[in-house]
């Protein structure tokens, strides 16, 4: 009664035509041959792929910047921000000669994200004040081992030959935001 | 012209048992797409284009399984059961005529390996034997769900054989004959024994569908309930004999139903475009398949549409609405050859 949805059990006598049951079982098999025509829902993994959206969560990559320099730098806001703990690194001073190689003084040495805690909800590319880190439109592929799904900068990293495109998370709505964010962060510890 | 003879029977009879056996697995492939169809899915797709060769990988597992012979059962019983449900499911369709005889060269090939004049009541002991398979195979297991499934099947299976029986005494009344050949003889043209026997075969063909312990009425190896009946403790190529049998069975209840109710190789209008009495034979044997595949897919359709009865349901059916009903039928049927003299 709380609810409004409660429904009086009727328990009246079943008619001559319902207990015969026929009409039922045709019934019946006019609705199950319905569905023989109708389109199947199944998608055949490999040969088809589900539409994902344009900005779908998937596949991690650490962006290199246009001279092919790692743009990390190992400050590990994202593995703050991560609500699962996957994200886990080592930094490291660059050294001299090493230029070409990593941006900024500082990089990671061993940058790790555990595909089996990674939720992928995308705060950690919310949270890098570097644009090192997004999420791409690829699908992590399975493993039947757990070492596997431990991925290292081997497969992270963006190599500067086979950009990945990530445009459709980059738009320059969300790079208005991050650049704001820094902005807005500072406003917010003056009112308080 | 003896040995001719022999020689002719024999090929029927391989001709007859392959074209069963290949049949009955592809059945099984049929039944997994019908069931993906039904249910909005693709079915198996993956061995061979369009998972033709699905059976054959099947077959191939089944073999390659280990096989497991219960400690405690009683062995000689526990491998005479799968025996028996696959022996009598190839015999049934022996009397089954596929279609007129081929006549080469003046001698004339009758398309059935024997004309028996008992068709009939020849397949009615053939399939009460077959009972024998299941009940053996479940008591045999010593285990508490096969026995269930074996009583539950013998039951079931014998209830349903005696209303079985008594909608055929209706058509036989009617045809004066109980030889196969000679019924699906009579039906040429339209006068198809649906049309005369419409109640009848209502009960013939839910009855079928009991005999052959398919949906609705596969009480005997419902997996809810039982785990699997009275195949439970069988493995390996045992399992697979039974399966097997089961979809032999379906295949030879469809052919009946084809033949007794359905004019069998008979096809209304035919005779106008076709006169070569060969050709014909031939139209016959594609006319006949073409009924079979339709009630192989309908028995398919039916299981799932229709949930399994509840046991003390399927009794009350059986005993007290199919009984009653099938006497009706036959008083009906009286009263109608009285009054219309045919």
């Amino acid at each position: 009664m709380l609810t409004n949805r409660s429904k009086v059990v009727v328990n009246k006598q079943m008619s001559f035509m319902e207990r015969i049951y026929l009409p039922a079982v045709v019934g019946g098999l006019m609705t199950t041959i319905k569905h023989l025509f109708r389109k199947k829902t199944t998608i055949d993994y490999p040969k088809e792929k589900r539409e994902i959206s344009e900005n779908y969560r998937g596949q991690h990559i650490l962006k290199v910047d246009e001279n092919g320099a790692e743009r990390c730098t190992a400050c590990g806001l994202c593995a703050v921000s991560c609500p699962a703990e996957a994200i886990s690194m080592t930094a490291a001073e660059r050294k001299k000669g090493e230029e070409l190689k990593y941006r900024e003084e500082k990089y990671a040495a061993v940058y790790e994200i555990n595909m089996l805690r990674c939720i992928f909800c995308g705060l950690c590319e919310e949270a890098c004040p570097k644009e090192a880190i997004f999420l791409t439109d690829r699908l992590v592929p399975v493993s039947g081992e757990r070492d596997a799904m431990i991925y290292g900068k081997d497969k992270l990293t963006e190599k500067h030959y086979n950009e990945v495109d990530i445009s459709k998370r980059q738009t320059p709505a969300v790079l208005a935001f991050k650049q704001n964010k820094q902005y807005q962060h500072n406003q917010l510890k003056q009112t308080r | 012209m003896v040995s001719g003879y022999i020689i002719y029977k024999s090929i029927m009879v391989v001709v007859v048992f392959l074209i069963g056996l290949g049949i009955a697995a592809y059945s099984t492939y049929a039944e997994r797409k019908v069931a993906a169809f039904l249910q909005d899915r693709l079915g198996p797709n993956k061995a061979g284009p369009y998972g033709l060769l699905q059976p054959i990988a099947d077959g191939v597992k089944m073999f390659m399984k280990e096989e497991i012979i219960p400690d405690v059962s009683n062995k000689f019983l526990f491998i005479l059961g799968p025996c028996i449900a696959m022996l009598t499911a190839c015999m049934t369709g022996v009397v089954i005529p596929w279609s007129t005889p081929i006549t080469i060269n003046g001698v004339s090939y009758p398309l059935q390996i024997t004309d028996i004049n008992i068709g009939i009541l020849y397949v009615f002991g053939v399939v009460s034997i077959g009972v024998y398979g299941i009940m053996i195979g479940g008591w045999a297991s010593n285990n508490k769900f096969s026995l269930l499934g074996a009583l539950r099947a013998s039951a079931q299976m014998i209830s349903y054989e005696i209303a079985m029986g008594l909608s055929i005494i209706a058509l036989v009344m009617m045809t004066g004959t109980i030889s196969l050949q000679e019924i699906a003889a009579q039906q040429s043209g339209w006068h198809w024994n649906i049309i005369y026997q419409p109640l009848g075969f209502l009960i013939f063909i839910t009855c079928a569908f009991a005999e052959c312990n398919r949906t609705p009425f596969d009480l005997p190896e419902c997996e809810t309930e039982l785990v699997g009946g009275y195949h439970t403790e069988y493995s390996s190529m045992k399992l697979g004999f039974y399966l097997f049998a089961e979809y032999v069975n379906m295949f030879i209840s469809s052919a009946i139903i084809s033949t007794l109710y359905f004019g069998g190789y008979n096809m209304p209008l035919i005779g106008r475009f076709v006169t070569d009495p060969n050709m014909l034979s031939i139209l016959g044997v594609v006319f006949l398949f073409a009924k079979i595949f339709f009630f192989i897919f309908f028995f398919m359709w039916i299981r799932w549409t229709i949930p399994r009865f509840r046991y003390d349901q399927l009794m009350h059916l059986g005993w007290r609405i199919f009984i009653p009903l099938s006497i009706l039928n036959i008083l009906l049927t009286g009263a109608g050859i009285l009054f219309f003299n045919r």
